[in-house]
């Protein structure tokens, strides 16, 4: 029987590879936004849990609008992406530093 | 029109002419300034006339049309009083003026700085017409003071002439001396009176004719006499009386359309027409009275006998015109207040007119001005010789002429007089009558007739003739002569004995001389006829006797007797030493000064200003390296500029550019708070 507790232990893991994933990809800036994307869905997998373990609806709303926001977000981050490679030919994290002071 | 507006437009039209002349006078032609200076006077003139007239009817005027400063209780005002006295001096000061604008047409025809000369003159008349119409002392100053300074300007007119400014500086400074004495006395007045309007003064003085003044501290001197003295002072230096008189031959560098108007004619009157306007302060002062007759008929002999030996033409008209301001002024010191301004009158026209004539004499001699150069004149300039005739005439006092009927009673008056004084006065005078009519003729013979001298003088080419001046210049001369032979002939009965004057001139009842010598006045008719009962009447004619006998009969005379009287020759010669006098006390001057520079200034004053001057400078290196070096350069301008660079570098580290960094902090930044509002906040869900 899966229990209320598995599933924040796998949100707390998928939460726990997103930042690993922000913090320790130097390389690629795909990578980056698809490790945003697991935190996000680890939010949503905590969203729903509490919902179920509450019986109560507004966590699984507040789902459909973080996907929604979600989606959105990752087309845009990747038009960005796009028109970044476009003009630096590279996506390499590292190289992506002029805002140093 | 009413008076006080007429009164208005009598300064005002020359002073706007003068105004318009004197700064557009490098745009505008020749012929505009000329015209509006003239336009200016005429307007003048005609309102005078109109005045004159309204004042002979009973008119009067007294007040203020403008108040300049109040200041407390004290008001300084621009007024008016229109009596018979300033009337007449605004009639005479007018026609004058007017004459001399036209005869300057002629006269500065080729000289390129005839816009300023008109405008300084218009400036000349609108200055002596608000002097003499003043209500008060101020006023009076004022119009004192820029009659001085018109003067100043039109003696140094040529100014590209050394001798011309140095006579200008000669004159300014010489007033200077006098104008002191004159400010002292307004200043007295006020601090004794509280007030500086004529009619208050007047009053006030009369009410407290015994106060005493402590003069230098120790003696009681009466306070009316100091006032008076210094008073006239002023009228010394503006009226050149010895010893004041020094500046009057050296104007003679001026323009002789200005030496007619300003140096014979108006200005130097100036300081008679003072101490009338002034007579019920100085009739309150028997010293002050016994002064002025001394000074006065020092100075009417003295400067008689020095027209004896001068030889430059304007120069001998000039020392006549000292002479005859002796005689108004020694008229004035007697009492006889209208028998000074019967004489200043006649002697405006007939002085006038020989400063012109004068003039004309110069301009047909090509600026040749020595009359040993001269002679036989007649023949070339037949209207100017006439003018100088009448002119001659009136001065010498002939009988019916001007001269005779004013000088006559002025002589009369001074006899007449019991004050201290008037004994040696009157001495003077009938001495003077001598002497002025031997070089008045002495002139006229050397100009107009004897032989002619003027073949080698610098100018005129042997076979050329002096020729006769334009109509400009002869006109004037008519227009002058007719007043200087008629004007005593008709004036004397309303001016001296008719009551003319009224309320304008106050004469104390022991002083009342002009009422004296009326005892045995009839017509003045009758006055020429009796003429040769009189001492007077024979000293003119010896005097016009001599004058013929030295210079037409025996020309060769005067060389002699001047090589054997060497002495007197030599001092007349030298003006009595007066210049050198001056010079000398300059001189000393000079050497205190230069002993003061020297000595005082540079060692004792000049070393304390550097030893105070080292110490600050000492105490100034010391701020400097420790205040301003140590504490504020390096402590507080530098201190802060190093804390802001180091907290800069810091943040520099921080922003590395790097997104993972950021992403640390962000996440880091995130626990932080959780974890602090964990361990504060949340304890209740602990378990």
């Amino acid at each position: 029987m899966l229990t209320l507790a598995h599933y924040l232990i796998l949100a707390a893991i998928l939460f726990a590879t997103g930042i690993a994933g922000i913090l320790f990809n130097r390389k690629n800036l795909i990578t980056l936004l698809m490790s945003i994307e697991l935190v996000l869905l680890a939010v949503n997998t905590n969203f729903i849990a509490f919902s179920h373990y509450l019986q109560s609806m507004a966590g699984q709303v507040f789902v459909f609008f973080i996907l929604t926001v979600a989606a959105a977000e990752s087309a845009i981050g990747l038009a960005i992406l796009v028109a970044l490679f476009r003009n630096r030919k590279s996506i390499h994290v590292d190289d992506i530093s002029t805002l140093k002071g | 029109m009413e008076i006080r507006e007429l009164c208005m437009l009598v300064p005002l039209a020359p002073l706007t002419a003068a105004v318009v002349a004197g700064l557009f006078c490098r745009v505008i032609p020749r012929s505009v300034a000329t015209l509006v200076c003239i336009l200016g006077c005429a307007v003048a003139f005609v309102a005078s006339a109109v005045v004159f007239f309204g004042v002979r009817a009973g008119a009067s005027f007294d007040g203020a049309v403008y108040t300049w400063v109040a200041s407390g209780a004290t008001l300084i005002e621009a007024g008016f009083l229109i009596d018979p006295l300033s009337s007449l001096m605004m009639l005479v000061v007018s026609f004058v003026s007017l004459s001399v604008h036209i005869y300057a047409v002629g006269y500065m025809r080729d000289d390129p700085g005839v816009n300023r000369f008109f405008a300084y003159i218009a400036l000349f008349t609108a200055s002596m017409l608000i002097l003499v119409m003043s209500n008060n002392f101020i006023q009076l100053f004022f119009g004192w003071e820029a009659v001085g300074l018109v003067s100043y300007l039109l003696i140094g007119f040529w100014n590209e002439r050394p001798t011309a400014t140095a006579a200008a500086t000669k004159a300014f400074l010489v007033n200077r001396v006098g104008d002191l004495g004159l400010l002292l006395g307004i200043g007295l007045i006020f601090v004794s009176y509280g007030t500086l309007d004529y009619a208050s003064v007047f009053r006030l003085a009369n009410e407290t004719s015994g106060a005493t003044f402590p003069l230098f501290g120790a003696s009681e001197c009466s306070l009316l006499s100091v006032i008076c003295v210094l008073l006239f002072v002023g009228a010394m230096g503006k009226s050149a009386q010895i010893p004041l008189h020094v500046w009057l031959p050296d104007s003679m560098e001026g323009p002789t359309p200005i030496s007619a108007l300003i140096h014979a004619a108006t200005m130097v009157t100036a300081g008679i027409f003072m101490v009338a306007r002034l007579s019920p302060l100085f009739e309150l002062s028997e010293t002050a009275l016994s002064f002025v007759l001394v000074v006065g008929a020092t100075s009417s002999l003295l400067m008689g006998f020095l027209g004896i030996v001068e030889t430059d033409i304007k120069r001998i008209v000039a020392y006549s015109t000292l002479s005859q301001l002796g005689y108004m002024v020694a008229a004035l010191g007697a009492s006889a207040y209208s028998a000074a301004i019967f004489h200043l009158t006649t002697h405006a026209f007939f002085k006038a007119l020989l400063f012109l004539a004068a003039g004309s004499v110069i301009v047909g001699m090509h600026h040749e001005q020595d009359v040993r150069r001269m002679g036989g004149l007649r023949k070339y300039m037949p209207l100017t010789a006439f003018a100088a005739l009448v002119g001659s005439l009136a001065l010498a006092g002939v009988p019916f002429f001007s001269g005779f009927y004013s000088k006559d009673s002025l002589i009369e008056a001074v006899a007449a007089s019991g004050i201290p004084g008037a004994g040696f006065a009157s001495f003077s005078l009938l001495t003077g009558v001598f002497v002025t009519a031997f070089y008045t003729f002495r002139m006229y013979f050397l100009v107009f007739l004897g032989k002619e001298r003027f073949v080698a003088a610098h100018g005129i080419k042997s076979g050329e003739t002096p020729r006769e001046s334009p109509p400009t210049m002869t006109l004037p001369l008519i227009l002058l002569a007719v007043p200087s032979a008629a004007i005593g002939y008709f004036a004397i009965e309303p001016m001296l004995f008719g009551g003319f004057f009224r309320d304008a001139i106050v004469t104390a009842e022991n002083h009342a001389v002009v009422e004296k010598i009326l005892a045995h006045f009839t017509t003045p008719l009758e006055m020429a006829m009796t003429s040769p009962a009189s001492g007077v009447f024979w000293l003119t004619l010896t005097g016009i006797a001599s004058a013929a006998f030295f210079y037409l009969i025996r020309p060769t005379l005067p060389a002699a007797l001047r090589s054997r009287a060497g002495v007197l020759v030599r001092v007349l010669e030298n003006k009595y030493y007066f210049d050198a006098l001056y010079k000398a006390f300059g001189d000393g001057v000079r050497a205190v000064g230069k002993f003061l520079w020297l000595i005082v200034d540079t060692r004792v004053i000049d070393g304390a200003i550097d030893a105070a001057a080292r110490g600050v400078r000492w105490f100034g290196k010391g701020l400097w390296h420790a205040i301003d070096g140590g504490v504020i350069d390096t402590i507080l301008v530098g201190g802060s500029a190093r804390v802001v660079g180091a907290a800069s570098r810091f943040l520099r580290f921080l922003q590395s550019g790097q997104l993972a960094g950021y992403a640390f902090f962000m996440i880091a930044g995130v626990c932080a708070m959780l974890s602090a509002w964990f361990f504060t906040q949340a304890k209740g869900f602990l378990p």
